[in-house]
């Protein structure tokens, strides 16, 4: 059932301009993870989540509410929301997160902070200036919007110094390293994902995680990005043994997270089916990508476990984290 | 059939839409995970031949791509499939959509 296209891609337009993220979240949401991790302010290199993972339990609230309406309402609704949303932020209302899936999805950020760390990498985070690239603006042709907001990403990033990012999605890597270079003239700042960080160094594991498993690849990370090895390289290194599905690498099929937007029905269909070729190869799916995470998590059967590679990661290579 | 000869031309204005070069093999649809089979050797068609009513009339298709690249990977024509779905969207949320700011 898809969801009402030009109000949905209108309420995405009015927040990216208005607020400056597709789902905006407040700063303390964006910076909670960081609690405790002592990352100090700015530097030449960043560590940038372009709110990515903060995203994803308000991504999931909203299509559990969503879920509720019937069609014959949604245009209405839609409409309405649209009017509203101008003026106040709907977001906090209509995307109601859980503390504990919150918490969740900022482990894997910790996760990913302290891979960096246990690697001797050094980099600094921009809190509250750790803008959304706007990677759903560009994919739905919101092409004016997306510029503009490219721009002030862009902007922002210079005013802070930065020379280098470290990213830890697909997405913004795509968005930083791919996209804006075509549309803000002369931005040169360098772009690697973490996992392209720490395939380079040379840095030993603690543990063996000892396990078998198989590998989703994000479509983003492998078609468009070229990141295939690299996740196969730390996870091996980690001693989890992988099987690949027999879509895989380029070859990947999409976990249908592209259209959790506007088509949830549809995505819940193209999830079901990957989840299914990755269940039959392996129970342990690991992924790359917070929305690959989050979509085929949704319909994964019980007997099925999918987990974030960097929780396999901070398994073997990271101290123990003291309990908070 | 009505031809709009302008429709090609206004989604080149950027030009991101390489469809022309596309050879009609069908790779693309048969390896398309949503098994729409106007998507995307069909859509491409309608557009070369300035088609804009029955592009247009596919709306819904055209926002269901996953833009996932599947078959630009195996395209042998080197089409920029993905590219070329989303000039579409930037039109119809221009023209269509009226997203001012869009
Ligand atoms: S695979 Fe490429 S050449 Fe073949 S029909 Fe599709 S776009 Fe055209
Ligand atoms: S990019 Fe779009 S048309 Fe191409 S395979 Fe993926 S969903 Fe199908």
């Amino acid at each position: 059932m898809p969801v009402p296209i030009k109000s949905t891609l209108g309420i995405l337009g009015d927040n990216l301009r208005k607020r400056h993220s597709a789902l905006p979240l407040g700063r303390r949401k964006v910076t909670a993870w960081t609690r405790g991790l002592g990352i100090p302010r700015g530097g030449k290199t960043v560590l940038y989540t372009g709110q990515m993972w903060q995203m994803v339990p308000a991504i999931n609230a909203m299509s559990r509410q969503l879920a509720k309406y019937e069609h014959s309402r949604m245009g209405f609704l839609f409409g309405f929301a649209r009017s509203m949303n101008k003026l106040v932020n709907l977001t906090p209302l209509l995307a109601r997160t859980s503390a504990r899936e919150r918490e969740e999805y900022d482990r894997r950020l910790r996760n990913i902070a302290r891979l960096l760390k246990a690697a001797g990498v050094e980099f600094g985070y921009l809190y509250e200036n750790d803008l959304y690239a706007g990677g759903l603006a560009h994919d739905e042709g919101l092409d004016r919007g997306f510029v503009a907001h490219a721009e002030r990403v862009s902007e922002n990033l210079r005013r802070a110094g930065v020379e280098r990012v470290i990213t830890v999605d697909p997405h913004t890597t795509n968005m930083l390293r791919s996209v804006y270079p075509k549309v803000v003239p002369g931005f040169s700042i360098a772009v690697k994902s973490y996992l392209e960080v720490l395939a380079e160094r040379d840095f030993a594991r603690r543990r063996s995680v000892d396990r078998t498993a198989t590998i989703h690849d994000s479509c983003v990370y492998a078609r468009y990005e070229g990141v295939v090895d690299q996740p196969r390289k730390l996870l091996a290194g980690a001693g989890v043994r992988l099987s690949e599905p027999e879509l895989s690498g380029t070859l990947t099929f999409c976990c249908g997270g592209p259209l959790e937007t506007l088509f949830p029905g549809k995505s819940a269909e193209i999830a079901t089916r990957r989840i299914e070729q990755l269940g039959s190869v392996n129970r342990q799916v690991v992924t790359a990508c917070p929305l690959c995470l989050a979509n085929l998590s949704r319909v994964a059967p019980p007997e099925t476990e999918v987990r974030d590679i960097s929780d396999y990661l901070a398994e073997a290579y990271c101290p123990t984290e003291a309990p908070a | 059939m009505k031809v709009d000869p302008d429709f090609l031309t206004a989604l080149n204005l950027g030009g991101g839409f390489d469809a022309r070069m596309c050879m009609n093999c069908g790779t693309c649809t048969a390896l398309c995970p949503l098994g729409v089979e106007l998507l995307p050797r069909k859509l491409f068609r309608y557009a070369l031949l300035g088609d804009r009513d029955r592009v247009l009339g596919q709306t819904e298709t055209i926002f269901s791509c996953l833009l996932c690249r599947m078959c630009e990977s195996n395209c042998p024509a080197g089409v920029h499939i993905a590219e070329n779905v989303r000039t579409l969207r930037t039109y119809i949320n221009r023209e269509i959509h009226a997203l001012a700011e869009a």
